[in-house]
């Protein structure tokens, strides 16, 4: 790869990791101001306020905000459950906020869990998690194949004794790729998705379909081919009977033979990451 | 003359009586008040008062008229539960005069510290209360004219139901006749009778006085029965922390009686047993950890409960032993069985996978929680575990024979060496398990219950399935067997037939005749095929929870293992033709 494209990519990849800090600053803000007897929904406006306030106007999709055992997506069937409901927060609870908010058309896209007050299952289950990032950019850089590291995953986890709660998400993806999105001054949604990402991602699958891969990271086959280079958000998320966790962030494929530099995270210095760091 | 052994006796006297008092432990340690019931003397107890004399100061009379304490007289009149309640007052200021106690009571022990608990002028007295097979008459009062205000059929039934188990009720109201059974015939044969109907030993207990008690007692009813029943207090609210203990097959109280208890008690410690009337004889054990842990609450200021599960009440404190706990049906049933509040020992070969067992179950409501390493079919390892567990956590409730492997190809394909592997895990496993662990249960007499998890390939033939089938199908008529034989040790016996389960049993499992990149190609591709019928392990163990609660002898768990299950038996030839399929993987 040559200089200029490189520093090409990295100009583009600060706008990236910057979009993606504010994101992690919001879920930082609002988790703070958490307390029982918020709803899900005001959560999710919460979320929605604070990043609008700071120049947010499209999304990849709204904040959503999940509560007690709602975290752990349990009796999920329809995806219209994903939505915020009315369910209060109370004392002990774990929580989930996710947001993707596209900030100068750069697109972020984030899952952070905690608890309101302690909860030493969840504590257990975010620890658990610090595996699978190692995992999956160990596997990424091996080039495996996208549906093997998705087995893997799944296999961590239910050696870990929990769930994969991800395979609740459309299509069971642990990750779905973002890109850069066109800003523009109407930027509509649909089912809480920004019509530009999905326009994006639709053309990816477009594309992919012909040439043999997938924007998005499934067990399925048509994720059974090598990591394609790009910005992968990946979110692997544990359940646990009632109580579950995730980390969403943005993991960077490139075509590069130093293994280094094939793939990355884009960010190390995330609240979980830091959260991890503090505990050994 | 006592079977208490280093008791402290001493007599207290109040309204004309003297009471036999008796003290064990050391008084300095919370007061435990015990108070037997009808027709019994304070040494019912004496199973279970050395024991939680080792934590507590245990403290036992003899209710007027019974044992070594003096009947009023006349003894009309003389054993009404405001009387009752002045002996209770007068024996605790005795005993622990500025320290409130925790009482005991059984049957009418019971029903008479319902008594205690309920009136005002024992406020502050009573720390907390366990309640043993003795409803407040107070209670019941109201609960039956609740049922004849709208009998509903539901309610006629819990009516009439109760009604057949009290008739002795009725029989100890006639006059003088049952003085003269007890002091005749009746009192001779008691001790018979109790052995051969409710599983009572025989031996120190009932004491001589046992004629003398029956026929004094007799009062207890006629005094009190019909004025409460009738005219129930309308206030007969706990004052206490009370701790409920329902033994399931009790002959003389149903176990609906309680069911509108919360009304009465405000924050209620639910707790049920399978056994009959007479607990503290024949589940001194049990009784003894649920008090201890329960006047450990309240003496800490009662946190909130950890287990909130569905069978809590029957398993709260049970010491449960899983093999293969490291994964699959195994993990989940002790994640079902930590949820219940029960003590568990995850036992796995793989160390690191019960570790994380034991640890996630103690996150989730098991007060305790350990990971043992063993390989079930060796047998000089369980039986180390065997006694590793006896010495350190003491005798399993309930064993979970869990752990197995898979092995599939047609017959002629496996080896010798395969039929030893898939029977020495299978079947062996099970074997040892219940030879080890099943005795001690027998020897200790306080039932218990062995849970051996079969296979729908039991009863189901297959083509591809000879040694796992057999093996199986082998653990299932061990289960049957062994279930008549404990049957009379009031241990359950149950075989799980689970059916297609999607664990990692696939992952493990031998392919018979097929090569290395073959046998990966097909754990593979059954992998994906229980993946897709995806019944999750959660609702297997709900099973295994339900199956033991309900003393159930066999239990198909997925549907399609229930059909074949009822094929077996009216169309077995279709399950023959069935067999003759070979699965394409």
């Amino acid at each position: 790869m040559t200089t200029a494209v490189s520093s090409e990519l990295t100009t583009e990849l600060r706008g990236f990791r910057s979009v993606q800090r504010l994101a992690y600053e919001c879920a930082e803000a609002v988790a703070a101001r958490l307390e029982p007897g918020v709803t899900e929904r005001e959560a999710a406006r919460m979320q929605r306020e604070w990043l609008r306030e700071r120049g947010v106007r499209d999304w990849f999709h709204l904040p959503f905000a999940w509560f007690g055992d709602r975290t752990a997506f349990v009796d999920f069937r329809v995806p219209l459950q994903f939505f915020p409901t009315d369910r209060e927060l109370a004392p002990g609870m774990p929580f989930i906020l996710d947001m993707a908010p596209v900030y100068e058309g750069y697109t972020a896209d984030i899952g952070y869990s905690g608890s309101l007050g302690a909860d030493p299952l969840h504590d257990r289950l975010m620890a658990d998690l610090e595996a699978h990032r190692e995992l999956i950019l160990r596997e990424t850089r091996e080039r495996r194949s996208l549906r093997e590291i998705y087995e893997d995953v799944e296999r961590l986890m239910v050696r870990q004794g929990c769930a994969n709660r991800h395979r609740a998400y459309p299509f069971g993806v642990i990750a779905h790729k973002v890109d850069r999105v066109r800003e523009r001054r109407w930027a509509p949604h649909l089912f809480g998705f920004g019509t530009q990402s999905l326009k994006g991602l639709v053309s990816d699958a477009l594309r992919g379909h012909r040439e043999g891969w997938s924007p998005l990271w499934s067990p399925h086959r048509f994720s059974d081919h090598p990591p394609k280079p790009g910005l992968w958000a990946v979110e692997p998320h544990l359940g646990f009977r009632g109580t579950g966790a995730k980390f969403e962030e943005i993991l960077v494929v490139t075509d590069s033979k130093d293994p280094e530099e094939s793939a990355f995270w884009l960010d190390d210095d995330l609240p979980h990451v830091r959260r991890w760091a503090e505990e050994k | 003359m006592t079977t208490l052994k280093g008791a402290r006796e001493r007599t207290v006297r109040t309204g004309g009586i003297e009471l036999c008092v008796a003290e064990l432990g050391d008084a300095r340690q919370p007061t435990v008040v015990l108070v037997h019931g009808y027709p019994d003397s304070k040494e019912v107890w004496s199973e279970m008062a050395p024991r939680l004399a080792e934590r507590f100061h245990v403290v036992l009379y003899d209710v007027r008229g019974h044992g070594r304490s003096t009947a009023p007289r006349p003894l009309r009149g003389g054993f009404t539960l405001a009387k009752l309640t002045d002996d209770f007052l007068a024996v605790v200021d005795a005993v622990s005069p500025d320290r409130p106690v925790h009482l005991v009571g059984h049957d009418w022990g019971s029903v008479q510290s319902w008594e205690f608990v309920t009136v005002g002028r024992t406020e502050g007295r009573i720390a907390s209360f366990t309640t043993i097979s003795g409803p407040s008459l107070d209670h019941f009062g109201h609960w039956i004219k609740d049922r004849l205000r709208r009998p509903t059929p539901r309610r006629a039934a819990q009516l009439l139901g109760q009604g057949a188990k009290s008739w002795y009720v009725g029989m100890l109201h006639t006059p003088v006749l049952p003085e003269a059974a007890w002091r005749g015939p009746l009192g001779k044969r008691w001790p018979g009778l109790l052995e051969r109907a409710e599983g009572v030993a025989a031996g120190d207990y009932p004491t001589a006085s046992l004629p003398g008690d029956a026929a004094h007692g007799a009062w207890l009813y006629r005094d009190n029965v019909r004025p409460r029943l009738s005219h129930p207090r309308p206030d007969a609210y706990a004052h206490a922390p009370v701790q409920l203990i329902t033994p399931q097959d009790d002959a003389f109280l149903s176990e609906r009686l309680y069911d509108d208890l919360d009304r009465w008690v405000p924050q209620l410690t639910r707790r049920t047993i399978p056994a009959k009337h007479w607990v503290p004889r024949t589940r001194p054990d049990q009784l003894c950890a649920w008090i201890e842990e329960f006047v450990a609450s309240v003496e800490g200021g009662r946190p909130e409960p950890g287990a909130t599960g569905p069978h809590a009440a029957r398993f709260g404190g049970q010491l449960v032993l899983i093999t293969g706990a490291g994964s699959g049906i195994g993990r989940a049933t002790a994640f079902a069985f930590a949820e219940a509040g029960a003590r568990l020992v995850a036992v796995d070969r793989d160390a690191e996978a019960a570790a994380r067992t034991a640890e996630l179950a103690r996150l989730i409501g098991a007060p305790q929680a350990w990971a043992e390493t063993a390989d079930v079919s060796d047998e000089q390892a369980m039986e180390k575990l065997a006694e590793r567990v006896h010495r350190a956590y003491g005798v399993v409730d309930v064993l979970v024979n869990n752990a197995g492997i898979g092995l599939s190809g047609s017959f002629f394909a496996t080896t010798t060496e395969d039929w030893r592997t898939v029977l020495d895990v299978n079947l062996w496993g099970v074997i040892h398990g219940c030879r080890l662990f099943g005795a001690r249960m027998a020897e200790r007499g306080q039932g218990g219950h062995i849970v051996n998890i079969a296979s729908a390939a039991a009863y189901q033939p297959s083509r591809v399935l000879p040694a796992y089938s057999t093996s199986k199908a082998a653990v299932l008529m061990l289960s049957e067997c062994l279930r008549a034989e404990l049957a009379s040790r009031s241990i359950g016996v149950t075989a799980i037939c689970p059916g297609i389960v999607n664990t990692n049993i696939t992952s493990t499992a031998r392919f018979a005749g097929a090569d290395e990149t073959e046998e990966r190609r097909l754990r593979k591709s059954s992998a994906r095929l229980y993946g897709l019928r995806d019944y999750p392990p959660e609702k297997v163990a709900s099973a295994v929870l339900d199956a033991v609660a309900r003393n159930r002898p066999v239990v198909p768990v997925t549907p399609e293992a229930r059909g074949a299950h009822v094929l077996s038996r009216v169309m077995p030839g279709a399950l023959r033709r069935l067999a003759r399929v070979e699965p394409k993987l």
